[in-house]
């Protein structure tokens, strides 16, 4: 009973917060709304009890990616009032799109995964999520986990190289260039007959 | 016990990812001049489908649903970070983020 209130508040402040996202007039609230979403996805997971996932979606989702979107948010200047002028005449198309993909997807959810069999199995009081995700991720997903961490490692250098500028007022050393110097680069010797001064 | 009384089923939280898409895809629809919310809007998709594997891991017994999440997150960052910083690429050399200012290689 209790799981079933906890659900419920949980859902609802999803929904509620999902739909603030997509139709809220400014980018800096779309984007807090959307980390409370992904607060509350992170409550219905632990019911799920996928407790390791609820934690890992706050630390990297909410921490990582959010705090990215906030800051570009904040440094792109853009005039979002010139791109929500004809707002008002999506929102029937949309609406209908919507409505249409969700009842087609209810209907099929409703008709196979109600009832008694979709009851959840109870899980011994020792179950573990990190437990039982680091039982499969090392020994059986080990290759999928390092092609992971390549595609991390590939997003960080797509991301430098993309934005990185050159600074070109900054003076700096070139220790290579100063190790070849030679005599001749930095002194030249001229032969000048020495003058005499009338006294 | 009827729909709204029960223990959370399956279908509970079927209906939950079904729909947190939907709100995504009608984000998309509603916001097709605004890149930053279309990029949200399918973080917002992308949660909805973790949802969903989530929920058939716990209801299957089986963890492997939950591994794809881990990698389905990292993927989801990845591609973040690499949306964004198109974004402001975009944003340096155009001006603005409006889609209909995008229209270079017309043809």
């Amino acid at each position: 009973m209790v799981q079933t209130v906890i659900f419920y508040v949980f859902a609802a402040i999803l929904v509620f917060a999902a739909l603030r996202v997509v139709t809220t007039r400014n980018p800096v609230h779309a984007a807090l709304w959307l980390v409370l979403s992904f607060f509350s996805a992170a409550g219905v997971w632990l019911l799920l009890q996928a407790e390791f996932l609820a934690i890992a979606l706050v630390l990297v989702y909410v921490g990582a990616v959010m705090v990215l979107f906030l800051f570009v948010v904040m440094m792109l200047d853009v005039n979002f009032e010139k791109m929500r002028e004809r707002f008002r005449s999506y929102i029937p198309v949309a609406a209908m799109v919507g409505i249409l993909v969700l009842v087609e997807m209810a209907l099929v959810i409703l008709g196979g995964y109600l009832g008694d069999r979709s009851i959840p199995p109870e899980a011994p009081a020792s179950y573990s999520n990190t437990r039982s995700l680091g039982m499969l991720i090392y020994t059986e997903y080990a290759y999928p986990f390092e092609i992971a961490g390549f595609i991390l490692l590939v997003a960080i250098i797509a991301a430098i190289a993309l934005t990185h500028r050159q600074r070109r007022q900054t003076k700096h050393q070139n220790p290579g260039a100063q190790v070849r110097v030679r005599r001749e680069d930095r002194l030249r010797i001229v032969q000048m007959p020495a003058e005499k001064r009338e006294p | 016990m009827g729909f709204w009384s029960q223990q959370p089923a399956l279908a509970h939280y079927l209906v939950l990812g079904a729909i947190l898409f939907s709100i995504s895809v009608i984000g998309i629809f509603l916001n097709r001049r605004n890149v930053l919310i279309i990029l949200m809007a399918i973080e917002l998709m992308l949660l909805a489908v973790n949802l969903n594997f989530i929920a058939f891991s716990r209801f299957l017994g089986d963890a492997a649903g939950q591994v794809f999440v881990f990698f389905i997150l990292t993927v989801a960052a990845a591609e973040s970070a690499i949306g964004l910083a198109i974004l402001v690429l975009l944003f340096r050399n155009v001006g603005s983020i409006d889609v209909e200012d995008i229209d270079q290689l017309r043809g």
